[in-house]
């Protein structure tokens, strides 16, 4: 089971500022262990993000975006107190939601 | 054993979604739903771009994009991207001496701002490429970033 | 013509030319590593092992299903804010000084129940492989964040340790004949791009203690200062250094003193 994400959504003048930290490991494959066996590949390649319900952010990724992957952005037609959601998934198949109030 | 491995090998090979590693005298390694994106698949620019569809982007100095000079670690490197280009549709971020260039590539709904920050993994000293499409067609700019090995190397 | 003063001077000139360009080039390096730095901004992935830290912490588990809030770091039962930045400190019940660490196995084993080998079976993370010790020591220290370091010192055990840690600090041993020191005993030094501390000062000492425990970027992982002294000595190819050791606990004792007074920022990111 994942860690959950760090999320912080909040309301600048007119818009939602949000910044995400994500626990993925991020495994790009070509990395090997202690004992010289390669670490299988493993990284999130979808990333979306909801306000209310509402398609804020889609993103494609690849194994290149770093471990614990950060990802900012702004968004209008958000308030305070509005939920935001945010959702990954990765090669594994594994999936993640998160959701925070708006604040 | 060898029986068993080309059966299991042919019931793979129609799905077309497993990668299989095989080392001899082991059973094969399965990375489950590998990656099939083209755009992802890419080791050159040019490669990238043809996958995602895009032409010839022109250069812009209407994009904002921000990377550090000298990273300290090219295991993150931050990056932000900002598109003053009216019809902003998606940036991409391509780095050009990555094994695979495309890193990722983020898309604004309306109401959205053509803005991200994340960081990247960079290889080595590279030239990075933050690639916007937008209604009129696809732009660009990069920067060059360089990649230093710290203290003892670790 | 060149005299051979016109000449002496030219060579001067052109060096200190040299120098300065040279100078010039380090500090604008230097300015590009602040740079990168400052991007990272406060989003630091140190706050993915606080939060799992905060978990661990109230979660009932081992054998005695009891969470670790009666916990003692030396201010009291269950007490974590301020309580990183007077450890390492001796402890009554365990008769010993100790790190933070050590104290976590402490309250970990005698009030969970928990066996120490197993508890620290991953003592540092890798990937997939997650520490417990990591995350429970980020919560821990974030409490601190903003607390002055404060270590009076009173015990004899205590000043035994700092006393064994300056000692080790200076002892030169391993195929390099290295000590800290070698690297952390004068000012002004670096290898390859790194500044490197000198941890004998109070600047220095601060520099570097009010920012470990750090998200280690090259790592990808939250490291603890008994990981920061481990890879030390692995970086001088010294024997490994014990976990929770006295050589351990009595460097670390050595930096938070020489670092008292200094302001604690830690979980930090480094590279």
């Amino acid at each position: 089971m994942s860690d959950p994400m760090r999320i912080r959504a909040a309301v600048k003048g007119e818009k939602v500022e949000v910044k995400i930290l994500m626990s993925h490991v991020m495994e790009t494959g070509q990395r090997k262990d202690a004992e010289g066996a390669v670490v299988p590949a493993h990284y999130i390649t979808k990333v979306t993000a909801s306000c209310n319900g509402r398609d804020v952010l889609s993103a494609d990724w690849g194994p290149s975006v770093s471990k614990n992957p950060y990802l900012s952005f702004r968004f209008k037609g958000g308030a305070k107190g509005d939920k935001l959601k945010v959702t990954w998934t990765d090669t594994a198949g594994d999936s993640r939601s998160d959701e925070v109030s708006i604040g | 054993m060898m029986l068993a491995r080309r059966r299991f090998l042919q019931r793979l090979g129609h799905t077309g979604l497993a990668a299989l590693t095989i080392t001899s005298g082991l059973l094969p390694r399965v990375v489950r739903a590998a990656d099939t994106r083209p755009a992802f698949a890419a080791e050159a620019i040019a490669d990238a771009l043809k996958a995602l569809g895009i032409a010839n982007p022109t250069k812009s100095d209407a994009i904002r994009f921000k990377a550090p000079d000298i990273a300290e670690n090219g295991a993150a490197v931050p990056v932000e991207v900002e598109s003053t280009l009216p019809g902003t549709r998606e940036i991409l971020l391509l780095v050009e001496k990555n094994p695979h260039v495309m890193s990722a590539s983020f898309s604004f709904p309306d109401g959205t701002d053509a803005y991200v920050a994340t960081r990247v993994k960079v290889a080595e000293s590279s030239l990075i490429h933050a690639v916007v499409k937008t209604d009129a067609g696809a732009f660009y700019t990069d920067r060059l970033v360089k990649v230093t090995l710290g203290g003892c190397g670790g | 013509m060149n005299t051979p003063r016109a000449t002496r001077r030219a060579l001067l000139v052109g060096s200190l030319l040299l120098l300065a360009g040279a100078a010039q080039a380090e500090t604008s390096t230097q300015d590009a590593i602040a740079e990168y730095r400052e991007m990272f901004g406060d989003d630091n992935p140190a706050e993915l092992w606080q939060s799992r830290g905060e978990a661990l912490w109230h979660t009932a588990r081992g054998p005695k299903q009891a969470n670790l809030t009666a916990c003692d770091l030396g201010l009291g039962p269950g007490v974590i804010e301020g309580a990183y930045a007077q450890l390492p400190r001796w402890f009554d019940d365990t008769q010993q000084v100790q790190d933070l660490e050590t104290r976590l196995v402490s309250c970990v084993t005698t009030l969970q129940g928990i066996p120490r080998e197993e508890f620290l079976k991953v003592k540092f993370g890798d990937g997939e492989k997650k520490s417990e010790l990591e995350a429970l020591t980020a919560y821990v220290v974030a409490a601190s964040r903003g607390k002055p370091i404060a270590l009076p010192m009173q015990h004899p055990a205590e000043q035994a340790a700092y006393a064994l840690g300056k000692a080790a600090f200076s002892y030169r041993a391993g195929p390099h004949d290295f000590a800290c020191a070698t690297c952390h005993g004068d000012a002004g030094k670096r290898i390859r791009l790194q500044e490197l501390p000198q941890l004998t000062t109070a600047a220095g000492a601060r520099e570097a203690y009010t920012y470990w425990p750090a998200y280690r970027i090259s790592q990808g992982e939250l490291r603890t200062m008994e990981w920061r002294l481990q890879d030390c000595f692995r970086q001088q190819r010294l024997p490994q250094l014990k976990f929770g050791s006295e050589v351990a606990i009595g460097l670390t004792m050595f930096l938070a003193k020489n670092a008292e007074g200094g302001t604690l920022a830690a979980p930090g990111i480094k590279r």
